[in-house]
C-alpha cells in the first residue's frame, strides 16, 4: 500500500540556517501520525513545506505516490492536503458560519458562482452547520470570528480545515491554549474522523500526542531522528538525549502534567 | 544606427535631465513608503512649491538662486515635517486613510497655490550665466539643462552615497527591510521616519527649485510629476535608492525618447515600461522589502 | 418581532420610499436638477464599481476612471458608428471596460494595499493622458461630440428630454445595483470578502486568490465601463476631463464616505460628493479643489467608518442562516 504522504529528503535552507535538513518519512493512509521535537526542531517549517506555503529547497513531497513538490499551495489544498495554523488564522471580520462556508464552497466547486445567493444553497449551509455542530460551535455560527475566545478559534480552525474535505489533515499545535475540556473534545473529534482521513499533527501537549497518535516522528535540529510507535519513541534513549541532553526520562516531557 | 543616435541625441540627453529630476522626487516617496507604508500623494505638491519658490525668488542672479534654494529647503523640511506629523496619528487606522489624507492636503495646496500664483504656467528663467544655448556634438542645446544634469547628477550621487555608505543610510535600509527588527533593537523608528520624510520632501522642493526652468510651475504639474514618480517607484522597487535612480533614468528616457520616436503612443509606453519591468521583476528593479 | 426582522422591514420600506421618490422626481424638480440627479446616478454606478474593489475585496483603487473613460468613449463610438440603441452601447462599453481591466489588471495585481493604490493611480492618469492624445479615436482635448440621443429599446423614439433620459439612466442603475447585490450574496462575493479579510488563509483553503482578485478587477472594470456608457447617454459628449484624476478621487471618496463595503453607502456618498461639488461649489466659485481637499481631510479624521458605520458597527455578514 502506498503511503498517503511521503517525504523524501525534504529540506529548507534559509541561507546558512538549515531549518529542515533532509527529512524523510512516510505517513500511512488513515494514520494518526504525530510529529514532535524540541523547539527549533523544524516542525512548523516542515508543515509549511508539506502544505506548500513555502517551496522546499530540495527533496520531494509525495501525495498518494504522486510528486506534488511543484504544486502551489492552493492546488495542494484542492488535492486534499489541508492545514490548520499554529497561530489561529481565520477570517476575523466574517462570521463563524462564513468561515466554514468559504472552505466548503471551494471544495463543492461553487466558489466561482456569482448569481445564486449563498443563503439559497441549502446543501452547502446544512453541511457547514453539521461541521460546526461537530466541533461544538454551531450556536455561535452568527458571531464574528474575531469575537471568539481563543479555544473557540482553535475549534473553528479545525472546522474550516474539515470543510476542505482533507485527505491529509495537517494540524499545527491544535491543542495550544485549549482548556482541558476543549482538549478532550478535540481529541474525541480527531478520533471520530473517518478512517480514510490521514492526520498528521504537530503538538506540544504530549498527553494529546500519546493519546491520539499511532505513529510518532521525532525531529531534532531540522533532522529526522526516529519514527515509530509511541512506545518505541518513549523508550528511545536517543530521543531523551535529543530533548534535554539528559537521561532522566521524567524531564523528557516537561509540559506533560504529572 | 549612428545616424539614429545622432538624430535622437537631444531627446536622450533631455531624458537624462528628466530622469534626474524625477529621481529627486522619487527618493522621498520611495523611502517613506518603504519604511512605513505611507503613500504621500502630496509629494508632487512639494515639487510644485519648490518651482514656485524659484519663480518668485530667482532674479537671474546667482544669489537669487541660492536664496531660492535655501527657502526651498526650508519649505521642504517644514512641509515634510507637517505631513509626517499629520499622518502619524492615523498610523493605527491604516495606510489607506494616510494616503487619502495626503491626497486631501494635495488638493488644498493646489488650490492655494493657484490662488497665490494664478492659473497660468509661469516660465522661470535660470541664472543669467546659464541662459542661452551651446553646441553639443553638433546640436544646439540649452546650457541650463547641461548644468542641471551636472548638479542633479552630483546630488544623486550624494544621496546614493548617503544611503548606501553612511550609518544613517544603513539604519534606513534596515528599517525598510524589517522595521520590527529595527524597532526591537531600541531605535525610535518614528524619529527616523520624520527625518526621512523631511529629507525626502526637501529633496523634492530642491528638485522643484532647480527644475523650474525645465518644467515650469503651473496647475497640474504637481499631478504630472506625482504620477511619474509613482511609476518610477513601482518600476525601481519600493524603498530602494539605487532602484529609484535606475527607475528614474528609465522613465526619463521613456518620457522623452519615447515621445520623440512614438509621439501618439507615449502614454502607453509609460504603462508598457511598467508592465515589462514588473513581468520581469515583480518587486521592481531593485528590491529591499522582504515579502512576508 | 426580532430586531433583525425589524431592521429588514425598515430597510425594505426605506428602499421602496427612495424608489418612489426617484420615479416621481421628474415631476417634482426642474430640468437642471434632474440632469444633476442623472449625473449622481452615473457617479453612484462608478462608486459601486470602486466599492467592489476597495470596500469588498480590499483593493484600494484610484484607477477606475480609466475604465469609466473606456466605457464612455466606447459608448460614444458605438452610438455614432453602429447603433443608437442604449443597451447595445451599454453591453459593448461594459465589455470594453472589462477587456481594458483584463489587460491592465495583471500589473496592478502584483501589489496589494497602498501599493495597489499607487499602480491604479498611474493607470488612471495614463488613460487620462491617452484620451487627450489619441485624436483619431477620441478627438483629443476637443472632446467627442455629436453623440445621438439614446434609444432605450429598438422601436422606441430617441430620448431627447432630460426627464426621459433620466429614466433610462435610472433603469440602468437599478439593473447594475441589483446585479452587484446578487454578486455580493453569492459564493463568489463571499470569496472576495475573504480576500480582504485574510488572503493568505484563503489561499491555504484552496483559492487561487490572485485569479479571484483579477476577476473582481475585470467585473469592476465592466461596471465602470457601463457607468461610462450611462455618462455618454446622459451628456451626449465625452472629453478627457471626464476621466480625470478628480473623478477617480471623488469616486473613492464617495466609497469612503459611504463606508467601505456598503453599496447603498457608496450610492449616498456619490450623491453627497456630486451635490457638494455642483451646488456648494457654486458658492466658492473656482475653489472646487479646495472644497474637495477639505472634504477628504474631514472625512478621514471625522468619519473613519463612513455613513454606513455611523449607525452601527460595520456589517460584514451578508449570509443569514
Amino acid at each position: 500500500m502506498t503511503a498517503a504522504l511521503e517525504l523524501r529528503d525534504v529540506a529548507q535552507h534559509f541561507g546558512q540556517l538549515k531549518a529542515v535538513d533532509g527529512v524523510s518519512f512516510s505517513v500511512a493512509a488513515g494514520a494518526r501520525h504525530a510529529v514532535i521535537g524540541p523547539n527549533g526542531a523544524g516542525k512548523s517549517t516542515l508543515f509549511a513545506l508539506i502544505a506548500g506555503t513555502r517551496a522546499a529547497t530540495a527533496g520531494a513531497v509525495m501525495l498518494d505516490g504522486e510528486d506534488v513538490s511543484g504544486v502551489p499551495e492552493h492546488r495542494r489544498a484542492t488535492l486534499g492536503i489541508v492545514r490548520t495554523f499554529q497561530h489561529s488564522s481565520l477570517f476575523l471580520a466574517s462570521t463563524v458560519l462564513e468561515n466554514v462556508l468559504l472552505a466548503a464552497q471551494r471544495h463543492a466547486g461553487l466558489s466561482w458562482s456569482m448569481l445564486r445567493p449563498l443563503s439559497r444553497r441549502a446543501a452547502l449551509l446544512d453541511g457547514a452547520h453539521d461541521l460546526l455542530q461537530r466541533v461544538g460551535l454551531d450556536e455561535r455560527h452568527g458571531a464574528r470570528a474575531g469575537a471568539l475566545s481563543h479555544g473557540e478559534r482553535r475549534q473553528l480552525e479545525v472546522a474550516v480545515a474539515l470543510a476542505c474535505r482533507p485527505r491529509v489533515l495537517l494540524l499545527d499545535e491544535p491543542a495550544a491554549g485549549m482548556s482541558p475540556a476543549e482538549t478532550a473534545r478535540f481529541s474525541r473529534l480527531v478520533t471520530e474522523l473517518p478512517a480514510e482521513v490521514t492526520v498528521l499533527l504537530v503538538e506540544h501537549d504530549l498527553d494529546v500526542v500519546f493519546g491520539l497518535a499511532d505513529t510518532v516522528t521525532v525531529l531534532h535540529l531540522g533532522r529526522h531522528l526516529l519514527t515509530g510507535s509511541p512506545t518505541e519513541v518513549q523508550a528511545s534513549s536517543e530521543v531523551q538525549t535529543a530533548y534535554l541532553g539528559a537521561v532522566d526520562s521524567s524531564e523528557l516531557f516537561p509540559e506533560a502534567p504529572t | 544606427m549612428l545616424s539614429w543616435l545622432d538624430g535622437n541625441l537631444v531627446s536622450m540627453v533631455d531624458g537624462v535631465a528628466y530622469g534626474l529630476l524625477l529621481f529627486t522626487l522619487a527618493v522621498g516617496l520611495s523611502l517613506v513608503f518603504g519604511m512605513m507604508d505611507v503613500l504621500n500623494l502630496a509629494h508632487g505638491t512639494l515639487y510644485l512649491a519648490g518651482a514656485y519658490v524659484a519663480y518668485a525668488l530667482s532674479d537671474g542672479s546667482w544669489l537669487g538662486l541660492l536664496v531660492a534654494l535655501l527657502v526651498g529647503i526650508g519649505v521642504g523640511v517644514a512641509g515634510g515635517g507637517l505631513l509626517a506629523a499629520l499622518t502619524q496619528p492615523l498610523a493605527a487606522r491604516g495606510h489607506l486613510d494616510q494616503a487619502l489624507l495626503t491626497l486631501g492636503i494635495a488638493f488644498i495646496a493646489a488650490d492655494v497655490l493657484v490662488a497665490v500664483f494664478g492659473a497660468q504656467v509661469l516660465p522661470t528663467a535660470p541664472p543669467d550665466g546659464l541662459t542661452g544655448r551651446t553646441s553639443m556634438l553638433g546640436h544646439s542645446y540649452p546650457v541650463y539643462r547641461l548644468a542641471f544634469i551636472g548638479i542633479a547628477g552630483a546630488l544623486a550621487l550624494l544621496v546614493y552615497a548617503l544611503f548606501e555608505r553612511s550609518s544613517i543610510g544603513a539604519l534606513v535600509r534596515a528599517t525598510v527591510a524589517d522595521r520590527d527588527m529595527v524597532r526591537a533593537t531600541g531605535v525610535d523608528t518614528r524619529k527616523v521616519l520624520f527625518g526621512v520624510f523631511a529629507f525626502g520632501a526637501a529633496l523634492a522642493t530642491v528638485g522643484g527649485v532647480l527644475g523650474a526652468p525645465i518644467l515650469a510651475p503651473g496647475p497640474g504639474v504637481d499631478e504630472t510629476v506625482l504620477v511619474l514618480s509613482l511609476v518610477v517607484v513601482v518600476v525601481g522597487g519600493l524603498g530602494s535608492v539605487p532602484g529609484a535612480l535606475l527607475g528614474a533614468l528609465l522613465i526619463g528616457q521613456v518620457q522623452t525618447l519615447g515621445v520623440a520616436v512614438l509621439p501618439t503612443y507615449a502614454p502607453f509606453l509609460l504603462f508598457g515600461a511598467m508592465l515589462v519591468v514588473l513581468a520581469w521583476r515583480p518587486d521592481g528593479l531593485v528590491s529591499l522589502v522582504r515579502r512576508g | 418581532m426580532s430586531p433583525v426582522l425589524v431592521r429588514a422591514v425598515v430597510r425594505r420600506l426605506v428602499g421602496a420610499a427612495v424608489l418612489v421618490v426617484l420615479l416621481a422626481l421628474p415631476w417634482l424638480v426642474n430640468a437642471y436638477a434632474i440632469s444633476t440627479v442623472s449625473r449622481i446616478l452615473v457617479f453612484a454606478a462608478l462608486a459601486i464599481s470602486v466599492n467592489l474593489l476597495t470596500g469588498v475585496t480590499g483593493l484600494p483603487t484610484l484607477g477606475q476612471s480609466a475604465y469609466f473613460g473606456v466605457g464612455a468613449y466606447t459608448g460614444a463610438i458605438v452610438s455614432t458608428t453602429l447603433s443608437d440603441v442604449g443597451p447595445v452601447q451599454l453591453v459593448l462599453a461594459a465589455g470594453a471596460g472589462a477587456l481594458a481591466a483584463a489587460v491592465t489588471g495583471p500589473v496592478a495585481m502584483r501589489a496589494r494595499g497602498v501599493a495597489f493604490l499607487m499602480i491604479t493611480l498611474a493607470i488612471g492618469e495614463i488613460a487620462y493622458v491617452a484620451a487627450g492624445r489619441l485624436d483619431a479615436v477620441t478627438y483629443g482635448t476637443d472632446g467627442y461630440s455629436g453623440v445621438p440621443a439614446v434609444v432605450p429599446l429598438p422601436g422606441i423614439a430617441p430620448l431627447v428630454i432630460d426627464g426621459l433620459v433620466y429614466y433610462y439612466v435610472l433603469a440602468v442603475f437599478l439593473l447594475l445595483y441589483g446585479l452587484v447585490a446578487l454578486l455580493l450574496r453569492s459564493p463568489f462575493g463571499l470569496a472576495l470578502r475573504g480576500i480582504r479579510d485574510n488572503e493568505d488563509r484563503l489561499r491555504a483553503v484552496g483559492y487561487p486568490t490572485t485569479a479571484f482578485a483579477l476577476a473582481a478587477y475585470c467585473i469592476a472594470g465592466a461596471l465602470a465601463g457601463a457607468a461610462g456608457s450611462m455618462w455618454t447617454s446622459a451628456q451626449r459628449f465625452v472629453a478627457p476631463g471626464d476621466l480625470g484624476f478628480d473623478v477617480a478621487a471623488l469616486a473613492l471618496l464617495a466609497v469612503i464616505i459611504g463606508g467601505l463595503g456598503s453599496m447603498w453607502g457608496a450610492s449616498v456618498g456619490a450623491a453627497l460628493v456630486v451635490l457638494t461639488r455642483d451646488y456648494l461649489g457654486g458658492y466658492v466659485a473656482g475653489h472646487g479643489l479646495l472644497l474637495l481637499g477639505v472634504l477628504f481631510v474631514v472625512v478621514v479624521y471625522a468619519m473613519p467608518r463612513g455613513l454606513s458605520g455611523v449607525r452601527r458597527p460595520r456589517r460584514t455578514s451578508e449570509v443569514r442562516a
